[in-house]
C-alpha cells in the first residue's frame, strides 16, 4: 500500500508540474503588450517600457519561468497586474466559498446517484426507466439554465430562499447552508444524472458476475450480498466518474457563483481573464489543478481501499 | 451558411458508408427518427433564418421593449426590442458551427492519435495516453478562460480549444477499439495475406469503432454546445452576433421583469442537446442489440418480457434426441426417501420477440441421501441449466415453464412460482462449486471473509468460532498453509487453490447435497485427480448427495455411481454407471463415450474405482 501511495504521488506531482509549464508557456508566449494593456493607450512609451520592467516582463522567458516557478513552489504567486493583491490572498479569499459548493455537490451526487443507480439496476422497471431518462435531461439542460430557473421559481416568485447574499459558515452556519441550497440543487441535477446511470451501469455488470451467484448459493442474506459485495464491487467505476465530475463541477460553479452572487473564484476568474490578469490567471489554474489531483489521488486510493487488485497494478 | 449543412452530413455519412443495414435499423428506432427530425429543423432554421423571419436580430426598437409574446413578435421581444425569435435562429449559427469546430478538433486529434496508440503501441502509446489523463485532469472552463486572457474572445480559437480539451475522450475510444481488434485472429490472417498496415486500419479497425465514434461525437457536439453558451453567458464569449448564451445573459438581468425571456433559449439549447444524446443512445442500443446471440440470449429480455405470455417454441430445442428405452425421462422410479427429486422439468428463456427458448425438456431424476449423479452432455445440453434450477439460480430471464423440484419430500420449486423453497436451503442443505474458481470468489474480499459470513448467518456462529472452523476447513480441503489462504485475496492464489476454497465454502455448513458444476473443467490435469479425491472423500465422510454435472467420463467413472446422459435439453439415458460404461444404449451416449474415451485412459480410470463401494454407497 505504501509503494501503491508513493507512485500515485509521484504522479500527480509530475502533473501539476507539467500543466503548471505548460500553462505558463503558453499564456507568456502568447504575442500582445500586457504594460501597454495596464497602462491603457494614454500612456507614454516611457511609462510603458518601466512598467514592463516593474513587472519583469523585459526578461528573457527562460529567467521569468524559473523565477515564476521558484516562487510558485512556495505558493506565492506574485501579485495581480492590477489591485496589486497577492495572488494566493485572493486566491485564498474566494476558494472556500466555491470549494463549499463543490464539495457539498460532490457529496449529494455521490450519495443520491447511489441510491438511483442502485435502486435501478437491482428493481428495473419504472425507476430504471426514471434514472435513464433523467440522464439524457441532466445531459441536455445547461446548469446555469437550471439556476436560472431554480431562481426564478423558488426566489423571484416563491421567495422560499434567498437567490443571492453568501454568508460565510463562521458568521451563521443555517443562513449559510439556506444560500449553498440553490447553487447546489442546480449543480447537482447534471451530476447526479450521468453518475447515477454509471452507477447502474457497473452494478448491473457485478450483478452478472459469477461471483455473485456463488455467494447466493452460499445463503448469505440478500442484503449483504447487495450492500458488502455488490456495491463493494461497482463502487470504483462510479468513482472515477465521480473524479471527472469534479473537474466538470469547478467550471460549472464558476458560471453558477455569477448567478447567485457568490464571491467564489467565478468573479475573480472572469475578471482576470477581462483584464488579461496574467499573474491571477496562472495562480488560478495552478490551483485548480493542484486541487483536482488531490482529489483524483483521494479517489485513487479509495479504489484501492475497495479493490485490493488495484494496489498491486 | 454552407458550414451549417455539414452537422448532419458529418454524423451520418460515417454510419451510412460502411454498415448500410444498420443505418437502416437506426431508422427504425423513433427516438432514432424524432431526434434526427429535431436536430435537422434545428439545422434548417438556422441556415434559412433570414428566409423565416422578417425580423433582423441586431435591429433593436425601445418601443418594442420586453414586448409580450405571440403579439407583433411571435415570442416577444428582448430589453432592447429585439425579436427573441430571430435571435433564437440567428443564434443557432452561432452554437452549431461552434459545435461543428470542436466537434471536428476532438476528432482530428483523437482519432489518428488514438489508431497510431493502439495499433502500434510501444513508446506513443504510453505518452499519448498519459497526455490523454492530463487533458482530462484540466478544468475545461478555466482553461478557456485562460487561453481568452492572451488570444482574445474569438470562438474558432475558443471552440478549438474545447474540442482538444475533448479529444481524450475520442483517444481513448479509438485506442481500445483498435486494442481488442488487433487481438482478434482475422487481424493477424489479414497481415499474414500481406494487407498493409493502412488496409487493415481503414477496412477493419475503423469499421469497428465507427458507430462508437459517432455516439462520442454527439455526446462532444452535446457538451459544446453548453459550454460555448455558458461562456456566452459569462459574458466572455464573441458578443458580436446573436447567440443562445447571451441571450440568457440578457435575460438573467431582466429576471426580475420578464422571468419568461429565461425560458426560450434554455429550452431550445435543451431540445438540441437532448436530441444529441437520445441520437447516441438510440444507435447505442441498436449497435448492442446487434451483437451476437451470446448475449440477447440471457440478457437481452426485460422482466416485463419474462412475465409476458409463455408461447414455447420448441424448434430451438433439437427434438432430434433418441430416447432409448433405458431412458430416465419418464421411467426414473425414485426411492420414496430420495433426497431430491426432479420431475419433468422444463427451464426456458423468453425472447424479446414473444417466443420462448427451450434449453431444459421433461427432465426427470433423483439424487438419493449419499449417491453421486453424474449429470452428463456436451456443453449448452442443459446440464448447468438443471443444476441452476434445483439450487434456484437460474439468471432473471430464464424460467421454470414445467414440472416440481422437491427436496426431501418437500416441493421447492414448480412452474407457478409458488414454492420458493431454494432460497432457504442454499448454504444450509445445497452446496454448489462452480466450474471457473476464479471467477467465482468475490475479488473485493479475502478468501477468509468469504468463508465467515456465510457461517456466521447460517450457523450463527461467532466471529472467533467461524473462523477456526474455516481453518479447518481449508485445512480439510489440502490447503497446506490455512492462516496465510485465510488472509489472502483470491487473486493471490492459484486457480487450484482456489477451487479447494470453493469447496470448502460449499461444505461449510454442512448441506446434505452438494451440485458441482464441472469442478474439475477449468483445472490443470494434476490438479483435477486431486480435487476428485477430495471431492470423493468429502462426500463419503459426511454422505452427502451430489450431482456432479461434467462432459467427462473419466470424471464419471472416477466418482460417480448413477450417470444421466442430457442432448439438447431432455435426458437421454440414465443408469448406474457401469451397466451405462459397459453398455450404453443410446447412440448419443455411444458417441460421447469413444469421444472421452479416446485421450483418456478408461482401464486406468475405472479400476480406481473399488467395485464393492458400490454396495455401500447406495
Amino acid at each position: 500500500m505504501a509503494t501503491f501511495l508513493l507512485r500515485r504521488l509521484g504522479a500527480a506531482v509530475v502533473l501539476v508540474f507539467v500543466i503548471a509549464t505548460m500553462t505558463f508557456l503558453l499564456m507568456s508566449m502568447t504575442g500582445g503588450d500586457p504594460a501597454r494593456n495596464i497602462l491603457g493607450d494614454g500612456a507614454t512609451v516611457e511609462q510603458v517600457a518601466a512598467k514592463s520592467a516593474e513587472l519583469g516582463l523585459d526578461q528573457p522567458l527562460a529567467v521569468r519561468y524559473v523565477d515564476w516557478l521558484g516562487a510558485a513552489i512556495t505558493g506565492d504567486f506574485g501579485r495581480s497586474w492590477f489591485t496589486n493583491e497577492p495572488v494566493m490572498t485572493s486566491l485564498a479569499n474566494k476558494f472556500p466559498v466555491s470549494l463549499s459548493v463543490v464539495i457539498t455537490a460532490i457529496l449529494v451526487t455521490a450519495i443520491l446517484s447511489a441510491i438511483l443507480g442502485v435502486t435501478a439496476a437491482v428493481k428495473r422497471g419504472w425507476i430504471d426507466r426514471f434514472v435513464q431518462m433523467f440522464a439524457v435531461l441532466g445531459f441536455a439542460l445547461p446548469n446555469f439554465w437550471v439556476a436560472l430557473i431554480l431562481v426564478t421559481v423558488f426566489a423571484v416568485n416563491l421567495k422560499l430562499l434567498p437567490a443571492t447574499g453568501f454568508v460565510p459558515f463562521t458568521t451563521d452556519p443555517g443562513r449559510w447552508a439556506l444560500g449553498l441550497i440553490l447553487p447546489v440543487a442546480a449543480l447537482v441535477v447534471g451530476t447526479i444524472a450521468s453518475t447515477a446511470q454509471q452507477v447502474r451501469g457497473a452494478t448491473i455488470d457485478v450483478l452478472r458476475q459469477d461471483y455473485v451467484r456463488t455467494l447466493r448459493s452460499r445463503g448469505i442474506s440478500h442484503r449483504s450480498l447487495l450492500f458488502r459485495h455488490v456495491l463493494r464491487n461497482a463502487a470504483p467505476p462510479a468513482l472515477t466518474v465521480l473524479s471527472l465530475q469534479f473537474v466538470g463541477l469547478l467550471g460549472g460553479a464558476i458560471i453558477i457563483e455569477k448567478i447567485f452572487a457568490l464571491p467564489g473564484i467565478g468573479s475573480l476568474a472572469v475578471n482576470a481573464t477581462l483584464q488579461g490578469d496574467l499573474p491571477q490567471i496562472l495562480g488560478l489554474v495552478v490551483v485548480m489543478v493542484v486541487l483536482v489531483v488531490i482529489v483524483n489521488l483521494v479517489i485513487d486510493l479509495l479504489t484501492g481501499w475497495l479493490n485490493p487488485k488495484a494496489r498491486v497494478s | 451558411m454552407s458550414e451549417v449543412v455539414i452537422p448532419a452530413d458529418a454524423v451520418v455519412p460515417v454510419v451510412a458508408s460502411g454498415r448500410q443495414k444498420l443505418y437502416r435499423r437506426v431508422l427504425k428506432n423513433p427516438m432514432a427518427v424524432v431526434s434526427l427530425v429535431i436536430l435537422a429543423l434545428v439545422v434548417l432554421s438556422a441556415v434559412f433564418a433570414g428566409q423565416i423571419t422578417g425580423w433582423d436580430p441586431g435591429r433593436a426598437d425601445l418601443n418594442d421593449a420586453l414586448a409580450p409574446p405571440f403579439g407583433e413578435h411571435l415570442l416577444g421581444a428582448d430589453a432592447s426590442g429585439r425579436d427573441v425569435l430571430a435571435r433564437l435562429f440567428f443564434g443557432a449559427r452561432v452554437s452549431l458551427i461552434g459545435a461543428l469546430i470542436a466537434l471536428a478538433t476532438a476528432l482530428a486529434i483523437g482519432i489518428p492519435t488514438g489508431l497510431i496508440a493502439g495499433y502500434f503501441q510501444g513508446w506513443f502509446d504510453s505518452l499519448s495516453s498519459w497526455f490523454a489523463s492530463l487533458l482530462m485532469a484540466m478544468p475545461g472552463l478555466i482553461v478557456v478562460l485562460a487561453l481568452i486572457s492572451v488570444i482574445g474572445p474569438g470562438m474558432v480559437g475558443v471552440m478549438v480549444t474545447f474540442g482538444a480539451l475533448l479529444s481524450p475522450g475520442v483517444f481513448r475510444l479509438t485506442r481500445s477499439g483498435v486494442v481488442s481488434v488487433r487481438r482478434e485472429l482475422y487481424i493477424d490472417a489479414a497481415k499474414v495475406s500481406g494487407l498493409s498496415d493502412y488496409r487493415i486500419i481503414s477496412r477493419h479497425v475503423l469499421g469497428v469503432i465507427r458507430a462508437p465514434l459517432v455516439i462520442q461525437a454527439s455526446m462532444i457536439a452535446g457538451i459544446a454546445i453548453v459550454l460555448q453558451a455558458g461562456l456566452e453567458f459569462l459574458g466572455v464569449g464573441d458578443s458580436s452576433t446573436a447567440s443562445w448564451g447571451q441571450m440568457l445573459s440578457e435575460a438573467f438581468s431582466n429576471i426580475y421583469v420578464a422571468p419568461t425571456m429565461i425560458l426560450w433559449p434554455g429550452l431550445i439549447i435543451g431540445l438540441t442537446v437532448g436530441s444529441l444524446a437520445i441520437f447516441g443512445a438510440a444507435l447505442r442500443d441498436t449497435v448492442q442489440g446487434a451483437e451476437p446471440a451470446r448475449k440477447t440470449r440471457r440478457r437481452k429480455p426485460t422482466n416485463e418480457e419474462e412475465t409476458s405470455t409463455r408461447r414455447l417454441d420448441l424448434s430451438t430445442a433439437a427434438t432430434a434426441a433418441v430416447i432409448s428405452p433405458r431412458d430416465g425421462g419418464q421411467e426414473d422410479i425414485e426411492p420414496s426417501d430420495a433426497l431430491l427429486v426432479v420431475r419433468d422439468l422444463q427451464v426456458g428463456y423468453p425472447q424479446p420477440d414473444g417466443s420462448t427458448t427451450i434449453v431444459v425438456d421433461g427432465v426427470s431424476l433423483h439424487v438419493d441421501r449419499g449417491e453421486v449423479l453424474g449429470l452428463v452432455g456436451e456443453s449448452g445440453s442443459g446440464k448447468s441449466q438443471t443444476a441452476f434450477s434445483i439450487l434456484g439460480l437460474l439468471p432473471d430471464t430464464g424460467a421454470i415453464l414445467g414440472g416440481t423440484i422437491s427436496f426431501a419430500a418437500r416441493t421447492i420449486a414448480s412452474a407457478d412460482g409458488a414454492a420458493h423453497g431454494a432460497a432457504a436451503l442454499r448454504g444450509r442443505q445445497f452446496g454448489y462449486i462452480p466450474q471457473e474458481p476464479m471467477s467465482n470468489l468475490d475479488p473485493s474480499f479475502t478468501l477468509g471473509f468469504q468463508l465467515v459470513e456465510p457461517m456466521r448467518h447460517i450457523l450463527g456462529l461467532s466471529r472467533p468460532a467461524a473462523k477456526t472452523k474455516a481453518l479447518e476447513l481449508l485445512d480439510r480441503v489440502g490447503i497446506a498453509d490455512p492462516r496465510r489462504t485465510f488472509d489472502a485475496y483470491p487473486h493471490e492464489v492459484s486457480g487450484g487453490m482456489a477451487q479447494r476454497v470453493l469447496i470448502a465454502g460449499a461444505v461449510a455448513c454442512d448441506p446434505e447435497l452438494l451440485i458441482a458444476d464441472e469442478p474439475t473443467t477449468a483445472l490443470d490435469v494434476t490438479v483435477q485427480a486431486e480435487v476428485l479425491d477430495l471431492l470423493r472423500g468429502l462426500q463419503r465422510e459426511r454422505s452427502m448427495g451430489m450431482i456432479m454435472v461434467t462432459h467427462n467420463f473419466g470424471v464419471v467413472a472416477d466418482i460417480c455411481d448413477r450417470v444421466a446422459v442430457m442432448q439438447a435439453g431432455r435426458l437421454v439415458e440414465q443408469a448406474d454407471a457401469l451397466e451405462l460404461f459397459d453398455d450404453p444404449h443410446n447412440p448419443y451416449t455411444r458417441m460421447l463415450l469413444s469421444s472421452t474415451l479416446e485421450d483418456t485412459e478408461p482401464r486406468a480410470a475405472r479400476s480406481t474405482r473399488p467395485v464393492s463401494s458400490r454396495g455401500t454407497a447406495r
